[in-house]
């Protein structure tokens, strides 16, 4: 048990430096928060598994349950909201995004 | 064994978060901070937990709960005040 609990331990600590490397990679706020979101919801979700493995069935790891699941529902909400805010402020894609949304297109100037 | 990979675990938490603090310092948009601080506090409920196995103190998975709470409500609180303008 101890082993598969290391494993997911890494691939958690993985997941988490992939979500930093994009965070200071990528060139614009909407592929930031594509890459930041994905990658911290499922490493923090395997972190904590990984640590429910090594206590087994006990108190403490109802309450680590309960952390996961708080987080899986908030923080793609939250992700959501962001994008929301910046799209609707104008703030300025990358050069050479192509739109589905024809309106927004015509009154833009890039 | 493992307590000492949660440890280890833990120290290179804390050094993906001053990378995410410079993306918080440069990043040209107010979103961009936002995202930067989101990142961060994921991170932090994550250290919090690894501390409380590591030292064998419950209360800290309370302190990481209510952390990422109050997290979340500063995203979407701020969100809100970038998308209106005001916050009621």
């Amino acid at each position: 048990m101890e082993i598969i609990s290391f494993i997911v331990l890494i691939f958690g600590i993985f997941f988490f430096m992939v979500g930093v490397v994009g965070l200071l990679r990528f060139p614009d706020v909407y592929t930031r928060l594509h890459a930041t979101t994905k990658c911290d919801t499922l490493g923090i979700g395997l972190i904590l598994f990984s640590i429910m493995l090594y206590q087994g069935f006990t108190g403490p790891s109802v309450k680590i349950g309960i952390i996961i699941i708080f987080i899986w529902l908030s923080n793609p909400t939250a992700a959501h909201a962001i994008a929301k805010a910046a799209y609707s402020v104008d703030i300025p894609m990358i050069k050479g995004t192509v739109f589905a949304d024809q309106s927004k297109e015509e009154s833009s100037s890039w | 064994m493992l307590l000492f990979a949660f440890t280890a675990s833990c120290i290179f938490l804390v050094l993906m978060i001053f990378l995410c603090l410079y993306r918080a310092y440069v990043g040209p948009t107010v979103a961009d901070r936002v995202i930067s601080i989101n990142v961060i506090s994921t991170k932090a409920v994550a250290i919090m937990t690894l501390v409380s196995i590591i030292y064998h103190k419950e209360y800290f998975l309370d302190i990481a709960l209510v952390y990422a709470l109050i997290s979340f409500l500063a995203t979407i609180g701020v969100a809100k005040y970038l998308q209106k303008g005001v916050l009621e």
